[in-house]
């Protein structure tokens, strides 16, 4: 031992209580050792000086070896580092005041249980050492000690990092980084301190006033791309941090992606799935995000969404997603609409916008696994627009119904094979329309006489009647106007059968409202009087009626040329087929 | 358990296809392309509601004697392809479609990501890793 003085050995030897048992015990060693560095370090020998933040003691002999160690280590300059482990902490804090490298503590393998077994190598008397330091004082001190020691420490260290990254909002990092750079090292790298969710609560009220709000996926994007990080490393971030899958940041997963992009750029290697402190304070800063928030969402949602029956953690996760009070999510929200309006026309999908298809998502994945979720966030954006379309929805969907109704009853010509052809178009919401156009007469023809007897007990009593018959009436109206335009001859009995077969394939409009004409037929005969007072609204009814009507027409003329033209070819294949088939009969009869 | 997992775009592009590496890859390329003629003719053969999921899933497209291709389409066109030994026990109707549906939303997911641009090639790790799960396990 390099101490001079037996004095001095006798004092520590004293304060650590050895004299007093005999013996070195471990924690009388730990302590010894201690007080070799204090006096080292010429402090004097007393219990106190064992919190204090020491170099290791120097011992002669073993001199070599631990210079060795540190030489050794600074070639390894890349700053990768496993999040350490507390025990580890110690060890690089002592270290830094030879060589800023992190990678130091790679070197050491937490001393395992150093309590245990005597020293035989630097190694496990550095551990010693820690221990005793740990043993010595309260962890709080400690602390504290460390982050007095660390900042002096973290400047030079951390000014190569800092280098490269010219970009302002890196430096305004680089300097912030210091302090978190401390707190990574410091117990856990993944644990998010309070200088570090100051910092990120200030970035994040930069993006977006609020803090219970979302900030948006591109508006994140652009701010976590000036980090200079590759891209697939900040799409692997994201993957970790947007936990609820939204598209969105909350704040809390705000916090969780820049503390990971702060770590990755202080060189730790990203973990494949969410460490575990970040994940707790990720639930910890939810909760008081979430609560105040959630009254007004819900009734917003309601509101918008009431037909729909939704699980509450759904709403939960969507109310977010329709919170609105702020510009960013007034964005949001404001393409919530759209998307809803533009779904509302027909559900087209191929080209939405990019947040409006994870939007949608989001409605559809908490749902989770179950078979009707695409079709209940197809309905669910159906909802929302305008009411006079929905009842037409709706109606398309009733008459679903009505076409099972038909297919029991038997109707002739009515097949499966004819309601694919309809929504063969490539324009959507002519198809969409095209359906109601046709369950139109289905609906009439399926309950005519309901149809028809309602409009004209509507025209004849002017009678309130339930909302349901509204659209009915509407096309109860249309129907009429045509068949009146086409004269509804009594050809239209016997044409109930006819029609419905050709129907199938040849669309035709006029047939098909033959069709609807025929059962009512008789009725039509007697209640001929056109609806004469034609209310105004009626009138309006009625027009947009036969604007979609003749919409439809097109569509349905356009579709019966190209239905004609397949069915010549398929008939040019078939007769080629019977030729060949002709030719070959008599070879294998021979 | 599947052989091949092909991710197809709107285009007919791949964006994602994956084979049990210990088969001959090329092979399954070629099934996942001629399987998407298939898929074409059962889209436009369609029913009525484009909109409801029964219709997103495929099913068998077409079975050879080596192997079963089963399909799925999305809303925005894009086509999940599985290709299945044929030799396992035959994986029932609801194990495929659950597949389907676990690629569906862990490909949205993808898409939610907004450093991934739609069109690109899909480079998640939390997608590789399902697939992997939904693969043969060989060695």
């Amino acid at each position: 031992e390099s101490l001079d003085g037996c004095t001095l050995l006798l004092q520590v030897t004293e304060v650590c209580g050895a004299k007093r048992l005999g013996y070195f015990g471990t924690p009388q060693f730990f302590v010894a050792l201690k007080l070799l560095a204090a006096a080292q370090s010429g402090l004097p020998v007393h219990l106190e000086s064992v919190t204090a933040n020491l170099p290791l003691p120097r011992f002669v002999g073993l001199k070599t070896e631990p210079e060795m160690r540190y030489s050794a280590v600074p070639p390894a300059a890349d700053a990768q580092c496993a999040p350490g482990s507390v025990s580890r902490t110690p060890a690089d804090r002592s270290f830094r005041h030879l060589e800023a490298n992190v990678d130091k503590k790679e070197s050491w393998s937490p001393p395992p249980s150093p309590c245990s077994s005597p020293p035989r190598s630097p190694l496990t008397y550095r551990g010693y050492s820690y221990s005793k330091q740990r043993n010595g004082a309260d962890a709080q001190t400690a602390h504290e000690s460390k982050a007095s020691s660390r900042p002096s420490v973290q400047l030079e260290r951390l000014s190569s990092p800092g280098g490269p990254s010219v970009e302002p909002p890196a430096l305004t990092r680089a300097p912030s980084s210091e302090r978190l750079e401390q707190d990574h090292c410091d117990d856990d790298p993944w644990r998010i301190t309070e200088e570090q969710l100051e910092y990120y609560t200030n970035q994040f009220r930069g993006l977006q006033p609020n803090l219970g709000s979302l900030i948006l996926g591109t508006i994140a994007k652009n701010f976590f791309t000036k980090s200079k990080l590759p891209i697939p490393e900040l799409s692997h971030i994201w993957e970790l941090s947007d936990v609820d899958r939204d598209g969105a940041l909350t704040f809390s997963e705000f916090c969780t992606a820049f503390h990971l992009i702060v770590a990755r750029k202080n060189g730790y290697p990203l973990p494949e799935s969410l460490p575990l402190t970040l994940q707790t304070g990720f639930t910890q800063q939810d909760v008081p995000d979430t609560p105040g928030s959630a009254e007004p969402l819900i009734v917003f949602e309601e509101a918008e969404l009431s037909q729909k029956d939704r699980s509450v953690p759904e709403s939960l996760a969507t109310t977010q997603d329709l919170k609105e009070e702020q510009p960013g999510v007034c964005v949001k929200r404001a393409t919530q609409e759209k998307r809803t309006l533009q779904l509302g026309a027909f559900p087209e999908r191929p080209e939405p916008p990019h947040d409006l298809d994870p939007h949608m998502r989001t409605k559809t994945r908490p749902r989770s696994y179950s078979s009707t979720s695409i079709e209940d966030a197809m309905k669910k954006a159906e909802e929302p627009p305008t009411p006079p379309p929905r009842p037409q929805r709706n109606h398309s969907r009733a008459s679903s119904l009505d076409l099972n109704k038909l297919f029991q009853q038997g109707a002739p010509g009515i097949k499966s094979g004819w309601l694919p052809l309809p929504p063969a178009l490539p324009p959507r919401p002519p198809a969409s329309q095209v359906p109601h156009f046709i369950n139109v007469p289905e609906k009439t023809v399926q309950q005519p006489n309901f149809a028809d007897f309602s409009h004209f007990r509507e025209e004849e009593e002017s009678s309130v009647k339930p909302e349901e018959r509204g659209p009915r009436s509407r096309f109860g109206p249309n129907t009429e106007d045509l068949t009146n335009a086409s004269k509804q001859d009594a050809i239209g009995v016997s044409h109930s059968q006819a029609p419905q077969k050709p129907v199938r394939r040849k669309y035709h409009p006029d047939s098909q409202n033959l069709e609807a004409v025929p059962p009512p037929a008789v009725s039509f005969a007697t209640t001929t009087k056109p609806a004469p007072k034609p209310s105004s609204k009626q009138k309006r009814e009625i027009q947009v009626a036969i604007r979609k009507n003749k919409e439809t027409n097109a569509v349905l003329t356009r579709l019966n040329s190209e239905l004609q033209q397949q069915l010549k070819v398929v008939h040019q294949d078939r007769v080629t087929l019977e030729s060949q088939l002709e030719l070959l009969r008599p070879a294998a009869s021979t | 358990m599947a052989v091949c997992i092909a991710v197809i775009a709107k285009e007919n592009y791949p964006l994602y296809i994956r084979s049990v590496p210990t088969q001959n890859e090329l092979k399954f390329h070629y099934t996942v392309h001629t399987s998407l003629d298939v898929v074409e003719e059962k889209i436009s053969a369609v029913g009525k509601s484009l909109g409801d999921q029964r219709e997103l899933y495929l099913g068998l497209l077409y079975p050879t004697e080596d192997y079963k291709v089963y399909g799925y389409v999305t809303n925005s066109k894009v086509k999940f392809v599985i290709v299945v030994d044929s030799s396992n026990t035959s994986l029932r109707d609801n194990e495929i479609r659950s597949m389907f549906r676990k690629l569906h939303n862990s490909f949205t997911d993808v898409m939610c990501n907004p450093f991934h641009n739609p069109g690109d090639t899909i480079q998640s790790k939390a997608f590789d890793g399902i697939v992997s799960g939904m693969m043969v396990q060989t060695g």
